[in-house]
């Protein structure tokens, strides 16, 4: 377990840096894996994104293919599914839907696209012998471990970064297996919006939740964004198993 | 050797930070006046410097010592003193890089159990140091873009294991 190996790929518009701890952090396994998962996202984008016209998603928003038709991807219908239970199970505080001035409702499930996209990635990761590995994902980390990885899954520790300054962290968590997942406007700006409002969350400060699983982790983290004393309560009593640290300003 | 290294201590600015994991549901932190003692290694680090305020020692990490780069230099930071406690950093340069840097003393030396859930992270400049001496693995913040990510701090560990 002394070796490491890491690489970047910018996918979906953000870094993906894979980092692998092993006796051979860059065996042929491991690379052939890590080519894998980088594939997979680079998929996931072609079918999700909301930037690329051409995606799957974008064509059925635009009405140039039908729902339901062979030319969707099924992962269209998987996504859109985890944004009903991502709503249900936050009392709202996560909406991918929210209705535009226009009057149109805009679909935008890109709050579990990310977490989901790299949860189903890291599949293959966890298939290769003797490893484990970490996957971060434009602030969002999963760690893990491989098949028959002998004794203990070491402790990838991960660095709370400071909303105010990109270059320091207010805490460290230690991560084996599970997820990290930070939400705030400390560099891209405003993006959340309030479901409740419609307004963006424009403060300062962050969210963010440790626990098993990164779409949890992730959907947790933006409701927490949204009403961190509302999530608290919601945490602890539907999903004990996910941990909210808030960053005030 | 001593004008690299007063570049050194005059660019690296040592951030010590400390933290304090609880295994409580909740944590709040205030990062505004979050626990951040920085400990900028003024010239009272250097090794010539009053010996009351720091202190260096010369050690020869390649079997020659030909060369002023093959040989490493430990310094240590005066102690400073935090919310938690004292907090001293000890870092070694070599090559006119910093090649490790580590936490000597901590407020809670005398608990060993709090150990894994607690860590003092030094983390230097991001050209300055060599990031796998950060204790630090992964990153986790407020999602970024491709665009930020080349000055991020995950960019500097990435670097580490490239």
């Amino acid at each position: 377990m002394s070796g490491r190996a890491a690489w970047v790929e910018h996918i979906m518009g953000m870094p993906i840096s894979i980092h692998v701890r092993g006796s051979q952090p860059r065996g042929e396994a491991v690379t052939a894996a890590v080519r894998s998962v980088f594939g997979h996202l680079r998929k996931v984008d072609a079918v999700l994104s909301t930037w690329r016209a051409d995606s799957d998603l974008l064509r059925l928003q635009h009405a140039e293919v039908a729902p339901g038709s062979e030319d969707v991807h099924d992962w269209i219908a998987e996504v859109t599914s985890l944004c009903l239970q991502a709503e249900e199970r936050t009392d709202g505080l996560f909406a991918a839907w929210r209705v535009l001035d226009s009057g149109r409702i805009a679909f935008d499930p890109t709050g579990v696209v990310k977490g989901w996209a790299v949860a189903s990635a890291s599949a293959y990761l966890a298939e290769v012998p003797d490893i484990a590995w970490s996957i971060g994902a434009g602030g969002d980390i999963l760690c893990g471990a491989g098949r028959l990885l002998g004794g203990q899954a070491p402790v990838w520790r991960i660095g709370i970064q400071d909303p105010a300054d990109a270059g320091r962290c207010v805490d460290v968590v230690g991560v084996a297996v599970g997820a990290v997942a930070t939400s705030g406007n400390a560099i891209r700006g405003t993006h959340v919006r309030d479901p409740r409002t419609g307004g963006v969350v424009d403060r300062a400060g962050s969210a963010t939740v440790v626990g098993p699983d990164l779409v949890w982790a992730d959907v947790w983290a933006t409701a927490a964004w949204v009403d961190p004393q509302r999530c608290a309560r919601l945490l602890a009593e539907r999903d004990p198993a996910y941990r909210l640290i808030t960053v005030a300003a | 050797m001593r004008r690299i290294t007063l570049w050194l201590l005059s660019t690296v600015t040592v951030l010590v930070l400390l933290f304090s994991y609880q295994a409580s549901l909740s944590t709040t932190h205030a990062a505004s006046n979050s626990p951040a003692p920085v400990t900028s290694p003024s010239p009272a680090t250097s090794p010539q410097a009053g010996a009351d305020a720091g202190s260096a020692s010369d050690s020869a990490s390649g079997a020659s010592g030909d060369a002023a780069a093959t040989q490493s230099q430990t310094f240590i930071g005066d102690a400073v003193n935090t919310r938690y406690g004292p907090v001293q950093v000890q870092i070694v340069v070599s090559g006119g890089k910093v090649v490790t840097s580590e936490v000597t003393q901590v407020p809670w030396n005398d608990h060993k159990d709090i150990q894994i859930n607690s860590y003092a992270v030094p983390i230097l400049n991001a050209e300055a140091v060599a990031a796998q001496s950060a204790q630090i693995d992964m990153v986790s913040g407020a999602t970024y873009t491709s665009d930020a990510y080349i000055t991020s701090l995950q960019s500097a560990l990435d670097q580490a294991g490239l």
